[in-house]
């Protein structure tokens, strides 16, 4: 017998509120939380923009050796880990802690840490033969990218199957795919799956002003990620953190949870082709559709809803826009498909999860967020991107799909139970 | 298809990149018997680092083995990885020009990335201006690179994924490759290579209680004896080609092992006495998964960690989860005379647990003398036995605890 995958739980740290409830007024109000950066000062640099979190990890429950231990992105998972213990309403302490596992995904890992460590070890880059003595404590711990599902498996007493995934920008999604996976084949379960990152740092903000990926939109912050639009100039960098609880769906109902909705389906393929590049046809993400639709035993047709990777770079929205039209087919035009990236940026391994948990509030809300600054359609983008009002429409089965640097094309859909 | 529990995983392949060896042959005769290279750390900018020995790779031109445009992209781990993939794939002689490109897939796992491209580049930053960082920083220090670039470089279109984990990380991604196989997916380039001897990557590491200080090469890194001190870190890995083991027969590949059987689980770094019953669990899970009793395993490459409470911790879990035949089987670490390579390390065990099956031969445990544990430790020589079923263990420092069970190659199916 199949074993089916529920979400139980969500919880989120998100550029413009910290919890479910502030980030999805956010979202369905359509309003953006870029701002100019100022985790650090942003001058010299070609992108100055971002969608930066107001974070206080004590006032989210932190205890004070998670504080000193733990670095801001693996701050905001045990953040988003305890929101959705509690609203999963999950007594971890009475289960079997061998059948619980973590699978949380990460681009860059402790980077903002790694970097401002380094400042003080090469007295600001004159060395190479860096000073171990001016580095501060624990940073072996920020070294480590397990880190971040470690703290958050230690945090709930965890000792099933922990990973890290670091499958670039589509590492939420993975790790949320692989964590469906080890229930369905058994291996767990509960497993609290998702994604944190914290890249607002100078080094990151320089390589992607390296390559132009970013936005040099400088003068309007509030307006600078446009996603779909076709004065898009590149993405906003955010950060953030989202988990769910997810749960072997009679181990959910046996305890008489609610279900928000089901995981039904995920696939990830390589392009092979780029590591930063898309093709202009999509046919390694369209490819992670069919599949991922196919494992889910959901027709195309039924598709309610895409959650768009949705940058905000040219070639991505093309590239995406090519890959949903290719798999839903006449169907692709009917379909509202949008990107939250708009409001709350692009918080590179972190947003497949943050994405996620949004697609599990439109299917539970019925409603589905907009893209916010979308004003001046792009004629090779001819979708409905919901422009920047949210609507309200029944939702059974939404699709959620994402590409990373690497190559990586990845799709999980979520169904309201019952829709199989 | 068959039904994904009929659809084995057999290893055709395998691409060795390691300190005592580039290359199977080399690493297998070093690794038989039983030299140590563990030495004085050479890396520019290390000198004065209170990490005194490492086991690095000096017999690894990158330039001769990788494209220019893909060396100037990368970090020296994925050089590694690249590497260790060409051997591994030259190895299963697999020939992908006719089949689709959506059939073969790669997983990594990784610790530490590109630490030394990362640190260049930071040293521009923070030397020179933001204008001074290089256009490949964005895709050289993230732990995605090897898989992406080994993708892309060979056209491997299937499922990708990357194990960013400690270093029970390295046997999740065999797990990771075998459950690809199962779900549908023909082959897998798979495994681990890291290099994390850059000055700034040791920096981050030195605050590992278990690092050993020691700066004499014989006496840094010696497991389950007495003068256990702790462990040396190391660069290098191995990358295997997993794929579906009758498609294998099939086309005529030598299947040189079947992955049988994982188990992973975590018991944290509050202790390392926490990680026996963590690791027992992990064999016996691998064992059930494998269909194999405990009797029927002929070697154990151990974890071996080389501080004294991990060493008895890992001593008890094998005999915990082999029972009375836990102290009798023969177990053996041979990454004493390498150094651990993080993720890689377990990668390497792997590989040298294959090649001691084809070879049937127990490789020793590179100056270890003495054993002050209830395990039959192989020291000295190495020992001819008769191999069918090697146990694999790995434990990383962030508390995962990984078992992988491997049958021979011409074990029935």
């Amino acid at each position: 017998m199949t074993r089916r995958v529920a979400v139980t739980g969500i919880g989120i740290v998100a550029p413009g509120g910290v919890g479910v409830p502030a980030f999805w007024d956010l979202l369905t109000a359509g309003r953006t939380a870029t701002r100019g950066i100022t985790l650090f000062d942003a001058s010299g640099y070609r992108s100055r923009v971002a969608a930066e979190c107001d974070f206080d990890p004590a006032a989210c429950g932190l205890d004070d050796e998670q504080i000193a231990t733990a670095d801001r992105y693996v701050q905001f998972a045990l953040a988003a880990a305890a929101e959705a213990v509690r609203a999963s309403g999950l007594d971890l302490a009475a289960e079997d802690p061998w059948r619980v596992g973590v699978s949380l995904g990460s681009a860059v890992g402790g980077t903002t840490r790694l970097e401002h460590d380094y400042v003080l070890a090469s007295a600001s880059g004159s060395r190479w033969d860096v000073d171990h003595r001016r580095v501060g404590p624990h940073l072996e711990r920020v070294f480590a990218p397990s880190t971040l599902a470690s703290h958050v498996a230690e945090a709930h007493g965890a000792h099933g199957p922990v990973q890290t995934v670091s499958t670039g920008c589509t590492s939420g999604l993975d790790a949320i795919g692989y964590a469906f996976h080890s229930i369905e084949e058994g291996r767990a379960d509960i497993v609290l799956a998702g994604a944190a990152d914290s890249p607002i740092s100078p080094i990151t903000v320089a390589c992607f002003d390296a390559i132009k990926a970013t936005t040099a939109n400088n003068d309007d912050p509030a307006g600078a990620s446009r996603p779909f639009d076709a004065r898009r100039d590149g993405f906003v960098l955010g950060e953030g953190g989202a988990v769910l609880v997810l749960e072997e769906l009679e181990h959910a109902r046996r305890r008489g949870a609610e279900v928000l909705c089901e995981v039904g389906g995920f696939a990830t393929f390589g392009n092979a082709y780029h590591m930063t590049g898309l093709t202009t046809e999509g046919l390694e993400m369209s490819r992670a559709i069919d599949e991922a639709l196919a494992h889910a035993r959901a027709d195309r047709t039924e598709v309610d809803y895409v959650n768009a990777h949705g940058s905000g770079t040219k070639q991505n929205d093309r590239h995406e826009t090519a890959a949903v039209k290719r798999s839903l087919g006449e169907h692709a035009y009917e379909t509202p498909m949008s990107s939250i990236k708009s409001m709350v940026g692009h918080s590179l391994g972190a947003i497949g999860a943050i994405e996620v948990v949004a697609c599990t509030l439109a299917l539970a809300r019925g409603v589905v967020p907009p893209t916010a600054n979308y004003e001046v359609p792009d004629p090779e983008c001819d979708l409905d991107y919901v422009p920047r009002t949210a609507r309200e429409m029944p939702l059974r089965t939404v699709l959620s799909v994402g590409s990373g640097f690497g190559g990586f094309q990845s799709a999980v859909v979520l169904r309201r139970t019952g829709a199989r | 298809m068959d039904s994904p529990t009929k659809r084995r995983t057999a290893l055709t392949g395998m691409g060795v990149v390691a300190p005592n060896g580039v290359g199977a042959d080399a690493f297998w005769k070093a690794t038989k018997e039983g030299v140590s290279v563990l030495d004085p750390i050479s890396r520019e900018g290390c000198e004065h680092l209170p990490l005194k020995v490492a086991g690095e790779i000096r017999s690894f031109d990158p330039a001769s083995v990788i494209e220019g445009r893909y060396l100037v992209q990368t970090d020296r781990f994925t050089h590694l990885a690249m590497a260790a993939a060409d051997l591994a794939l030259e190895d299963a002689r697999l020939d992908t020009a006719d089949g689709s490109p959506f059939a073969v897939g790669v997983v990594t796992a990784t610790g530490s990335g590109g630490g030394e491209f990362g640190q260049h580049e930071l040293q521009r930053l923070w030397g020179q201006g933001p204008r001074f960082v290089g256009p490949y920083q964005s895709i050289a220090w993230f732990y995605a690179a090897s898989t992406g670039q080994i993708s892309i470089r060979g056209g491997f279109k299937g499922p990708c994924g990357v194990v960013a984990s400690d270093e029970a990380g390295g046997l999740d991604a065999l797990a990771h490759a075998r459950r690809g196989i199962r779900r549908g997916t023909d082959a897998m380039v798979v495994g681990a290579a890291e290099a994390p001897l850059a000055p700034y990557s040791i920096v981050c590491q030195l605050g590992y209680d278990e690092l050993s200080r020691s700066a004499d090469p014989a006496r840094a890194y010696l497991p389950f004896s007495a003068d256990a001190c702790g462990f040396v870190p190391a660069e290098g890995g191995a990358m295997f080609v997993a794929e579906e083991e009758s498609a294998a027969r099939r086309r005529g590949a030598p299947v040189r092992a079947v992955v049988a059987g994982h188990g992973a689980t975590f018991t944290g770094t509050a202790g390392w006495e926490r990680s026996r019953e963590g690791l027992a669990r992990a064999v016996r899970t691998a064992l059930e998964d494998a269909a194999c009793a405990p009797e029927e395993v002929d070697v154990v490459f151990a974890d071996a960690l080389g501080v004294p409470e991990a060493d008895r911790a890992e001593a008890l879990a094998i005999t915990d989860a082999l029972g009375p035949h836990g102290s009798r089987v023969p177990v053996t670490a041979p990454k004493a005379g390498t150094g651990r390579a993080y993720c890689g390390t377990a990668l390497l065990d792997t590989a040298a647990a294959v090649l001691a099956m084809e070879h049937g031969v127990v490789p020793p445990t590179p100056g270890v003398t003495d054993v002050c544990h209830d395990i039959a430790l192989v020291t000295g020589l190495a020992r001819t036995a008769e191999l069918r079923t090697a146990l694999v263990l790995s434990r990383g420092l962030m508390g995962s605890n990984s078992a992988l069970v491997l049958r021979r190659g011409d074990a029935p199916t």
